[in-house]
């Protein structure tokens, strides 16, 4: 395979940016206590997914795409795999598999499209993203305009770097893992607390048993729920505390809003609870006007979850 | 020992509660846990976030389970004085106040009925205690305002202040740390950065430091920007003093 070619022909060349496409790792975690938020990929799950397919084991960036994917140049030979929202890819014209190694020849072109269910899509490579690391990370963080590339989402004529990588394509050529359908409706589960002693009991009955929809003004920062009120003793309003994410706020209008990849690493409001890690990529791939339920589990069920879906990958 | 109530905040994440107050020996206890978790260098730990009365620590839970986590934070817990710490960090930030760095500075007149010497004198003449930084990297939450200087939020928030804008919201003071919307009201800028991502520290200060404005004149604002932008300024730092 070509892997010494000149450097600044090898890459990806975005040719329509699509709707929301971002550089993106597991994110930038160790600057929290300096109000730095984390970023990275909202969906864990297809992230790993794509690593493991493409041969990536240290935590390389990707593609985050949203809801529109667009259209690329690959300017060298690579290895993909797409994984996520299912965006109906195609490679030179052809449908493109998902959830499977692919190799691709210099001059080739991928285009994605809507997603047809789920509303994230990811673009694996082998080697990665080689965008710059930035205070740990090459996660986008676009509200302070670092990482990723430029700090900001990709825009046509963009190339980005592609790192290298010592895989062959045989080595991985048996890897598949099975493509997730995603709902529309959807039931996450959520751990109370820590501040479920400012909500009534009839308040909690209103989190565990009603349905809520998923606003259009959610972001990756943020899934804003629409839905009864949620009542609380004397409002939500707490001294500011850390947040992660899941972490599930209660504005003081009553309503939800589970906080995502984007999020501030501080708020105001009381949280309910914070939805179970094996279910934030649920979240991720939530539609506006998606139904979501919350079920409650201990701390205990949660992390039996999280090594559940560990045990996913090979 | 202190008073600490730990609870889960999800299954990657714990939260150490102390008194639920805004209080520097609150605070201090905060930030000695964090210390303490730091040096115990407790495995499978990704990160920490202080804020005025309570510490979130998330955790990896492929390595440690919520149960093991809790009893180790408990014994860290243990050992933080109620007292909390007296080493007092004081950081120099100069400050140019007034004309075009400060927009709302004649407003501030008005409403408080103070003049702008007075304003600035009282502005900076008080050292503010970093309780926590969050909402933007490098943003602080200052506490010590003087009473007499707040000022309410403006009703519409301006689309976008400059990085290095010193204002007044409420009762807190602070500094914008980089471009962005906001509802405080201008009464100066500093030309340090508060957070530089090319900096081998992004961020400037930490939560315990206090911070003191100098008043500047805005030959002197340009003449540090310029040896910021040349890497020649270092900020004055009063390093712990027993109180």
């Amino acid at each position: 395979m070509e892997s010494n070619s000149s450097k600044s022909n090898t890459g990806i060349r975005v040719i329509i940016p699509g709707a929301l496409t971002t550089v993106q790792d597991a994110g930038r975690f160790d600057y929290q206590q300096a109000g730095m938020m984390c970023s990275g990929v909202m969906d864990t799950d297809a992230y790993e997914a794509a690593g493991y397919l493409v041969g990536n084991t240290d935590g390389e960036a990707v593609l985050e795409y949203t809801v529109f994917g667009g259209t690329y140049l690959f300017e060298s030979d690579c290895i993909i795999a797409i994984t996520g929202a299912d965006m109906k890819p195609s490679l030179n014209g052809s449908p493109c598999p998902m959830y499977r190694p692919v190799f691709v020849k210099a001059g080739s072109r991928l285009v994605l499209g809507a997603a047809v269910n789920g509303c994230r899509t990811y673009l694996g490579i082998s080697g990665g993203i080689d965008v710059p690391l930035v205070m740990g990370s090459r996660s986008t963080c676009m509200k302070c305009r670092i990482g990723g590339y430029l700090g900001r989402a990709l825009c046509s004529g963009d190339l980005l770097p592609v790192g290298s990588s010592d895989v062959s394509f045989e080595q991985l050529s048996g890897r598949s893992i099975r493509q997730p359908v995603y709902s529309d409706t959807i039931t996450v589960r959520a751990i109370a607390g820590p501040q479920d002693e400012y909500f009534t009991d009839k308040g909690k009955r209103t989190f565990y048993s009603c349905a809520f929809t998923v606003s259009d003004q959610s972001d990756r920062m943020g899934c804003r729920l629409n839905g009864p009120a949620v009542e609380s003793f004397h409002g939500t309003d707490i001294i500011s505390d850390g947040i992660v994410f899941g972490s599930v706020q209660i504005t003081s209008a009553g309503q939800p809003i589970i906080l995502l990849a984007d999020r501030q690493t501080t708020g105001g409001y009381a949280k309910i609870a914070t939805v179970c890690t094996a279910d934030l990529p649920l979240l991720a791939q939530a539609r506006p006007g998606s139904t979501i339920h919350f079920k409650e589990i201990t701390v205990e069920e949660a992390q039996q979850a999280t090594e559940k879906t560990a045990e996913l990958l090979p | 020992m202190s008073t600490v109530r730990i609870m889960p905040a999800g299954d990657a994440a714990l939260v150490a509660q102390f008194d639920s107050r805004i209080d520097p020996v609150v605070n201090d206890q905060v930030h000695t846990l964090a210390e303490k978790v730091q040096q115990a260098e407790i495995p499978g730990i990704r990160g920490m976030i202080p804020a005025f009365c309570s510490l979130v620590i998330q955790y990896d839970p492929h390595v440690i389970r919520y149960d093991a986590m809790r009893r180790t934070i408990e014994d860290l817990a243990e050992q933080v004085s109620l007292k909390g710490t007296a080493a007092k960090r004081i950081l120099e930030i100069p400050c140019c106040y007034g004309s075009h760095f400060g927009p709302d500075l004649h407003d501030m007149e008005v409403f408080t009925g103070l003049t702008r010497d007075e304003i600035i004198a009282r502005h900076s003449g008080v050292d503010y205690r970093v309780y926590m930084l969050g909402f933007l990297p490098g943003f602080v939450y200052l506490g010590g305002l003087d009473r007499k200087l707040e000022m309410p939020r403006l009703k519409t928030p301006r689309v976008k202040i400059p990085g290095g804008a010193v204002g007044i919201g409420g009762s807190q003071t602070g500094v914008y740390p980089l471009d962005s919307p906001g509802g405080w009201r201008l009464i100066g800028a500093t030309p340090v950065d508060f957070y530089d991502p090319c900096r081998q520290e992004p961020v400037l200060c930490k939560a315990g430091d206090y911070i003191r404005f100098v008043p500047i004149t805005s030959c002197e604002y340009y003449d540090i920007r310029q040896m910021i932008l040349r890497g020649t300024y270092t900020v004055k730092v009063h390093e712990p003093v027993r109180l």
